[in-house]
């Protein structure tokens, strides 16, 4: 049954989009748009729901398109329904946002159409149970939402970031071809029933799982691949960064474990390596950079990065312990990073979206413009807090949950035989940790900069809350956090089969535990409980009130405030995002970015102000990009030459490339 | 199979590689047409010699397309065309004898180096028929990129048609419906070159290709 609702859905969100070619000028075409893609993903969630919990077998599809002799499979199992559920969670909550949200939007005809088609792109791809069908779900998915990228095609910067992001697109799409190619074999058999059945040798396995890493990574935002997301995701209308950021990664997550932990089988134990330093590397650094952005949703972008490598730390060590046969270890790891997906494709959203409501507030999406929003829009500002603690990974909040149960399996890999591991994670969970604590930096001067304090500009004193849609979405998305983080059992159990089909073992059932408590290994070693937090908290922040209220002198006294030194009651005195940051971005400006720092101080006599600028450069486009794009122009100007031969010097070519190529089979033998 | 068999077989298909030397060799354009007619007749011999070696009696009808089209038809409405555009006499000039016939004996070379020691189950006949032909082939190939006569060229692509003749009747003979429809290909090739050349001519005063290359347009946006 869920399989059919999955094929509906897809099928119901691509006539929307035809249906938003058609309406999309009309006034009502939006809630058309938005409303019909609500109540598909509210049925895709529902179905993928009621598929997990039932505990249904999968259930295979084969429909009468696609290539010829292959047709179009699909297949609805543990592992789709779950990356279904957090598609479409995210799918509605952005459709809801934006029934509220699209009524800015300049050209609804640049959206309307692509906002259904994206979700179906992304829908398809779970569903997938061939190369073919994978592939092509994929690359609409990257197709629709290149097109939302450019909906703002005037911005400045947008062109570049949909021509950056269309190349790296294109490139994962092609390593992906390749490894599937790997996969198919000689017999070239593309579905992916086969490519289960046949085992690849340890050498080709190796090889598939660094492709599909590149090809994944390279939509996921993994180092250095990520230059593309900062720049694509913020540029977007913010219900569509919120998609991208929160769930279009994640759809890549899903790509990496269906072909590394379902098609693959078993893996070689050093690929894990390979895959935990990449994830590390990219927690810190896309955190790192994420501290340094003053454009709140470019925050927000590096930010997902950063959560990416959160989720592939979790995956890497699933693949280090399950290469060792560690069946537990394996299922904890492989657990965490998947309620990490959920977790984060939730707070995520939550982010953009408040992002989105300061944007249509003030026009501004610049933090050092911004402040004091907490009085002008205190509903977003809450639920914005919310989000905000929930990333930064403080309990009772549901991103503590998964960082938790990661630092839990972390803590199991010294049980490894590998001394390459047993090195390596120690090291990694170091990286994490550090990760952690810059995500927490980055978001109190991320929302400290934003809502507190006052405002820096007109536009910022003079914002509004935003309207109740968005207000909605937000709002549910904020107690999914709560309950999610508090009430995390069910969810490791929903896991629990999904887990199990892909590394042979799962956890101990959780829901019923007393105190809905959080066991993953053994109550002797640790245990998590997020209730009682919560309760301490509330107890504990009643009580510090009632104290305060009851003991502190209500007198009133009037004196000056306490002006941090600055006796200028200007609003430019006060902490900015770049005096924030600029310890962190001491510390670790030369090795982590290049930075360029420049005073320009007038002479003596100039009245003109002094300025103070920074730029950060991001080293990967100093050390791969660049040399990259210079060598592939300097290749196209030698090539360009060709364009321009006479007939007989093709024939030549032609004629030496046959003789070279059969000088070379003749050589060969 | 008799060593008698064997040596005409032998005889026939070198026949046509060494014809194939002469093209390239040859410069001037109505020998040209004389020769790839003399190399269309050794075709057709082979052919028919491997119907009767094979027994195969369809491939008597290869040999016959071969030697009406290719011997007698093909160029005769060559020459008729050389006569039209009163280049008969025309002396080609060839990129130098000597490199091309180096050249050439280097690919007949490499063409035995590729196929004699492949598929060892295969008889030597078949193997030694593949050789010939794809160094008919190539010979051909090269004679198209030496030339800049347009005539001339098209001589070169036929010769190499008669290069892929033989290699399919070697391999234990083609169906008779792919030799027909290559036979009416190889047709309708003749009268489009035919009617090209004659258009270039008007256009240019020449068949030289030479001459068309400063007519195309990206000339002017070359970087």
């Amino acid at each position: 049954m869920p399989v059919f609702v999955g094929i509906w859905c897809v099928a119901g969100l691509l006539a929307i989009a035809a249906l938003g070619i058609a309406a999309g000028r009309s006034s009502n075409g939006r809630t058309l748009v938005y409303g019909g893609c609500l109540l598909l993903s509210l049925a895709g969630l529902g179905g993928a729901l009621w598929h997990l919990v039932s505990g249904q077998p999968a259930v295979v599809q084969v429909l009468p398109v696609g290539l010829a002799g292959l047709g179009a499979h699909l297949r609805f199992d543990g592992l789709s329904a779950y990356f279904s559920i957090v598609i479409n969670l995210g799918g509605g909550a952005a459709s809801l946002y934006a029934l509220g949200y699209g009524r800015h939007e300049e050209a609804p005809l640049r959206v309307l159409p692509f906002f259904p088609a994206y979700l179906a792109g992304m829908n398809l791809a779970v569903l997938a149970d061939d190369a073919f069908t994978f592939l092509v779900a994929w690359e609409s998915m990257s197709l629709a939402s290149w097109a939302l990228v450019m909906a703002n095609h005037r911005a400045p910067d947008t062109p570049r970031a949909g021509y950056i992001y269309l190349v790296m697109a294109s490139f994962g799409t092609l390593v992906l071809l390749l490894a599937f190619g790997i996969l198919a074999g000689t017999e070239g058999n593309y579905s992916f029933a086969a490519m289960r059945a046949s085992q690849p040798d340890a050498m080709s396995g190796a090889l598939v799982l660094l492709l599909i890493l590149i090809g994944a990574g390279s939509k996921a935002g993994l180092v250095p691949l990520h230059v593309w997301l900062p720049l694509a995701h913020p540029a977007a209308p913010s219900h569509v960064s919120a998609l991208m950021s929160g769930v279009m990664t994640k759809v890549a997550v899903y790509g990496f474990v269906r072909v590394v932990f379902d098609l693959v089988g078993e893996p070689v134990w050093w690929t894990s390596l390979v895959v935990m330093g990449l994830a590390g590397i990219t927690a810190v650094v896309g955190i790192l950079y994420a501290l340094m952005q003053s454009d709140l949703k470019r925050v927000l972008a590096y930010s997902t990065v950063e959560n990416l490598g959160i989720v592939f730390v979790g995956l890497g060590l699933a693949l280090a312990f399950r290469a060792n046969g560690m069946g537990l270890p394996a299922a904890l790891a492989l657990t965490a990073a998947l309620v990490h997906v959920l977790n984060h494709s939730i707070f995520k959203s939550l982010l953009f979206f408040g992002a989105g409501a300061v944007l249509v507030a003030t026009g501004e999406r610049n933090v050092e413009r911004l402040g004091g929003l907490i009085h002008q829009m205190p509903r977003t500002a809450s639920v914005m807090l919310i989000g905000c603690a929930a990333i930064s990974a403080l309990p009772p909040l549901n991103g503590f949950v998964s960082e938790w149960m990661t630092f839990q399996a972390i803590l199991l890999g010294s049980q490894l035989p590998q001394w390459g591991l047993r090195f390596m994670i120690p090291a990694v969970g170091a990286l994490l940790a550090l990760s952690a604590a810059l995500a927490a930096a980055c978001f109190v001067r991320a929302y400290g900069v934003t809502f507190l304090g006052r405002p820096r500009t007109a536009a910022a004193e003079n914002a509004h809350e935003t309207d109740n849609w968005s207000q909605g979405a937000m709002l549910t998305l904020a107690a999914l956090c709560v309950v999610a983080g508090v009430l995390p059992g069910p969810v490791v159990d929903l896991l629990a089969p999904v887990v199990q089909s892909l590394v042979g073992a799962s956890l101990p059932a959780q829901t019923f535990l007393p105190w809905a408590s959080l066991v993953p290994v053994a109550e002797s070693r640790s245990s998590y409980n997020g209730l009682v937090i919560l309760l301490f908290l509330a107890i504990s922040g009643t009580l510090a009130a009632l104290f305060i209220h009851r003991l502190a002198t209500r007198a009133t006294r009037r004196s000056d405030i306490w002006d941090c030194g600055y006796p200028d009651p200007s609003v430019a005195t006060q902490y900015t995002g770049s005096s924030f940051a600029m310890p962190i971005r001491r510390v670790f400006g030369a090795t982590a970015f290049i930075v360029r720092e420049s005073v320009d101080m007038p002479r003596p006599g100039d009245t003109r102000p002094a300025r103070f600028r920074i730029k950060v450069i991001d080293p990967a486009w100093r050390l791969i990009y660049g040399p990259t794009a210079r060598a592939a122009l300097k290749v196209a100007l030698a090539l360009n030459r060709f364009q321009f031969l006479t007939i007989r010097r093709y024939l030549t070519l032609v004629f030496g490339t046959l003789v070279i190529l059969l000088l070379v089979v003749a050589a060969w033998r | 199979m008799s060593s008698m068999s064997f040596d005409i077989a032998h005889l026939l298909a070198g026949s046509i590689l060494v014809l194939s030397f002469v093209l390239l060799y040859q410069d001037r354009v109505s020998a040209v047409l004389n020769v790839f007619a003399l190399q269309a007749v050794a075709l057709s011999l082979s052919v028919a010699w491997q119907a009767a070696i094979q027994n195969a009696p369809h491939l008597l009808v290869t040999a016959g397309i071969a030697l009406v089209m290719k011997g007698i038809v093909i160029p005769a409405a060559l020459h008729r065309i050389v006569r039209r555009l009163g280049i008969h006499r025309e002396v080609e000039e060839v990129l130098g004898a000597g490199p091309t016939m180096l050249t050439g004996l280097g690919l007949v070379a490499l063409s035995i180096l590729l196929v004699l020691p492949a598929g060892q189950n295969v008889s030597i006949l078949v193997r030694e028929d593949l050789a010939f032909a794809l160094a008919v082939i190539l010979l051909g190939l090269l004679m198209m990129i030496t030339r800049r006569n347009a005539v001339t060229q098209i001589v070169g692509f036929m010769s190499l048609e008669n290069g892929l003749v033989l290699a399919a009747t070697g391999a234990k003979g083609m169906p008779l419906v792919v030799e027909i429809s290559v036979a009416f290909s190889v047709l309708i090739v003749l009268i489009v070159f035919g009617v090209f050349v004659f258009r270039i001519r008007e256009r240019f005063d020449t068949v030289d290709v030479g001459a068309l290359d400063q007519f195309r347009g990206e000339q002017g946006e070359r970087l």
